[in-house]
C-alpha cells in the first residue's frame, strides 16, 4: 500500500462524516434551510414586489443566488471545520494520524463530505425557494459547477480553520465575523452597480462580491462582472487552500507534535 | 527470532526544549509481549507516538517489518494497531459503527463476520447498537481495543490498557492480550501496574527521562536484579553479626534485635540461603522468635533502577 491511495480509508471517513450530519439533522440541514426560507419570505415574497432593480428583474429571484451563497459559505466552512475539530477536541484524531491515510484521503473524506453536505443543502434550499418565489436557472450546468466549486473551496477553508482552532469560539470567528458580513456587503440583497462612489470601488475589494455575482450570472444570465472573473477568483482561492493543506500535512502543523 | 521493530538513536525534543526521547535504541521481537515501564513523563507515550505517527521524531530511525517507516509509512501503519491511554472516540456514535469505521480507515474491506468476532471476543456484541457514551468506563476501554483490532494488526501498542479499570476487568483484559499473543500478534504495552508486566510480559524495558535504562527478559531481569529479604526477630539482641555467619549477607537493625538477610538473585537462591541461615542460627544457639521473608518484585527492581540512575545523574 506504500504511497497508494487508500480509497477505503477515504470512503470510511467520508461515510462517517455524512452519518454525523444525519445524526445532527436539525443543526446541519433544517436550521439553515429554515433561516434561508425566512429571508426569502421576508425579503423576497413580502417586500420584494416593492423593490426595483435596474434591469427590471424580480427581486425575489435576484436574492436567491446571494442567499444561497451565504448559506454555502457559512455551512461549508462550519461543517468542514467542525468535522476535523471534533476529533482534535475528543482526542480521536489519534486514529486518523495512526491510520494509513494521507492528505488526499483526508481531503476526500472530510472536505468531500462537507462539500456534499453543502450540495444537498443547496438542493433543498433551491427546492424550498421554488415554493416561495417564482424563479428559473438560466445556466443550470454552470450553476451546479459553480456551487460545487464554491462548496469545495470553502470546505477546504473550513478544514484549515478546524486545524487552526484551539477552541470552539475560534470555529465561529471566520463564518460569523468575516464571511457573513462580507456576504451581506457583497451584493446579496442589491446589485453593486446601485452603490454610490466610493462604496462601489470599496465593494470591489470584497472577494465575496465575485462569488455572489458568479452565482447570480448562472441564475439570471447577467451580473456586475463577467463569469470568468468569478470562476478565476474561485479557482485561485481553491488552489491556495489546497496548497495550504498540503503544507500543513507536510509540516504536521497543528496535527502532529 | 526476527525483530518486528527496530528503533535506532530515536530522539524527540519538543518545542521549548523538553527532551522526551534521548537516543533510544530498542528492538522488539516478533510475537513477544514487551512491557515498557517508566514513571510519568518518562517518554513511554512519546515513543509509541513516534512509531504510530502521532509524534514527529527529531532524530533517529524506525524500521517496522524490515522497512523504513518514514518511507513506507502507509504499508507499515496498515499492520500496526494502537490503543491510546485516553478514551478517545465519537461518544455519540454506536459501537459497531465505530469499529467498522476503524476497519475501513485502515484500508480493510467490509467484513461483518470479522467485526462480529472482534466484538464477541471483547464481550461487546450485545452492546453493538448502543451509543458509546452509555457504556461504562471498562466497556469503553474495550471499544478502544475493538477498534484497534478491527484491521487485524500484527503489531499492537497498548498504552496503559488497564488504567482505571477494576481488577476483574483487568484480569479479563490480560486474558484477551494472551489470546492475541497466541494468534501471533506482537504486543508492546506500557503500564503503571508492575503486576501486569510481571504477569504477561516476555521482556521488559525500563525508560526514564527519555532514555532506555534496561531491556531484558523478564525472568533474566528478575534473576539478575531480584532479591530475597528475610528479617529474623532475635530472642536476645546481638551487638554484632557473629563471625560464623559471615558467609551470609547479613546486618543488624533495630538495636540488634533484628537480623536482616538481603541477598539471592531471584532464581530461588535467596530462599535456599535463608533456610540454611535458619539452621545455622539454631546450630549457633541464636534463638529467634519470628521470621519474615519477601521476594523483590519487578516493582522493586524498577524503583531501584530509576533511583540508582537518578543518583548517578546527581553525582
Amino acid at each position: 500500500m506504500t504511497g497508494r491511495l487508500n480509497l477505503r480509508g477515504a470512503l470510511a471517513i467520508f461515510r462517517n462524516e455524512l452519518m454525523r450530519m444525519f445524526r445532527t439533522i436539525f443543526g446541519s440541514i433544517l436550521s439553515p434551510v429554515i433561516t434561508t426560507s425566512l429571508y426569502l419570505v421576508v425579503f423576497g415574497a413580502a417586500i420584494g414586489d416593492r423593490m426595483e432593480l435596474p434591469d427590471g428583474a424580480s427581486y425575489g429571484a435576484f436574492i436567491i443566488p446571494g442567499l444561497l451563497m451565504l448559506t454555502l459559505l457559512s455551512e461549508s466552512t462550519s461543517n468542514a471545520s467542525f468535522g476535523i475539530y471534533m476529533p482534535k477536541f475528543t482526542g480521536a484524531i489519534y486514529e486518523l494520524l495512526s491510520a494509513p491515510v494521507g492528505v488526499v484521503e483526508t481531503l476526500i473524506g472530510f472536505v468531500g463530505a462537507a462539500a456534499v453536505k453543502s450540495l444537498i443543502l443547496a438542493g433543498i434550499i433551491l427546492g424550498t425557494a421554488a415554493l416561495i418565489i417564482d424563479y428559473e436557472i438560466a445556466h443550470p450546468f454552470y450553476a451546479f459547477g459553480f456551487i460545487l466549486l464554491v462548496a469545495a473551496s470553502f470546505s477546504l477553508l473550513g478544514f484549515i480553520i478546524g486545524l487552526w482552532a484551539d477552541g470552539f469560539e475560534k470555529l465561529q470567528v471566520v463564518p460569523l465575523l468575516i464571511l457573513m458580513p462580507l456576504t451581506f456587503l457583497g451584493g446579496t440583497f442589491y446589485p453593486i452597480s446601485v452603490l454610490p462612489e466610493p462604496w462601489q470601488t470599496v465593494a470591489m475589494i470584497n472577494p465575496v462580491v465575485y462569488l455572489v455575482n458568479g452565482l447570480r450570472w448562472t441564475f439570471l444570465g447577467a451580473s456586475d462582472f463577467p463569469i470568468m472573473v468569478s470562476l478565476g477568483f474561485t479557482l485561485a482561492f481553491l488552489m491556495i487552500c489546497v496548497a495550504a493543506i498540503a503544507w500543513i500535512f507536510k509540516t504536521g502543523w497543528r496535527l502532529r507534535e | 527470532m526476527d525483530n518486528i521493530l527496530e528503533i535506532r538513536g530515536l530522539q524527540k525534543t519538543y518545542k521549548g526544549g523538553v527532551k522526551a526521547l534521548d537516543q533510544v535504541d530498542l528492538s522488539i521481537r516478533r510475537g513477544e509481549i514487551f512491557a515498557l515501564l517508566g514513571p510519568n513523563g518518562a517518554g513511554k507515550t512519546t515513543l509509541i507516538g513516534a512509531v504510530c505517527g502521532l509524534v514527529r521524531p527529531t532524530g533517529g530511525a524506525i524500521e517496522v517489518f524490515g522497512e523504513d517507516i518514514s518511507r513506507h509509512w502507509k504499508a507499515a501503519r496498515r499492520r500496526i494497531g494502537l490503543v491510546p491511554q485516553e478514551l478517545s472516540f465519537d461518544m455519540f456514535d454506536k459501537v459497531i459503527r465505530q469499529v467498522r469505521y476503524s476497519r475501513g480507515m485502515f484500508g480493510c474491506p467490509p467484513d461483518e463476520a470479522r467485526i462480529e468476532e472482534v466484538l464477541k471476543s471483547l464481550s461487546l456484541w450485545d452492546k453493538r447498537n448502543v451509543q458509546i457514551r452509555e457504556l461504562s468506563g471498562g466497556m469503553k476501554r474495550r471499544v478502544m481495543i475493538a477498534k484497534a483490532l478491527s484491521h487485524d494488526p500484527e503489531l499492537l501498542f497498548l498504552d496503559e490498557p488497564t488504567a482505571g479499570v477494576d481488577v476483574e476487568l483487568r484480569r479479563d483484559m490480560w486474558r484477551q492480550i494472551d489470546a492475541l499473543r497466541a494468534k501471533g500478534v506482537t504486543i508492546i504495552l506500557t503500564t503503571h501496574y508492575i503486576e501486569e508486566a510481571e504477569e504477561m510480559a516476555d521482556r521488559v524495558g525500563v525508560i526514564n527521562k527519555g532514555r532506555i535504562l534496561l531491556v531484558d527478559d523478564k525472568d533474566a531481569m528478575m534473576a539478575k536484579l531480584g532479591r530475597t529479604e528475610a528479617h529474623f526477630t532475635l530472642a536476645t539482641p546481638l551487638d554484632r553479626v557473629p563471625g560464623s555467619l559471615s558467609a551470609y549477607p547479613l546486618h543488624l537493625e533495630q538495636e540488634g534485635t533484628c537480623l536482616v538477610y538481603r541477598g539471592g538473585d531471584g532464581t530461588g537462591k535467596g530462599k535456599r540461603e535463608v533456610a540454611d541461615l535458619a539452621q545455622d542460627l539454631v546450630r549457633n544457639n541464636i534463638q529467634f522468635t519470628g521470621l519474615d521473608t519477601r521476594e523483590s518484585t519487578l516493582e522493586d527492581i524498577f524503583v531501584d533502577l530509576v533511583e540508582d540512575k537518578q543518583a548517578e545523574a546527581a553525582v
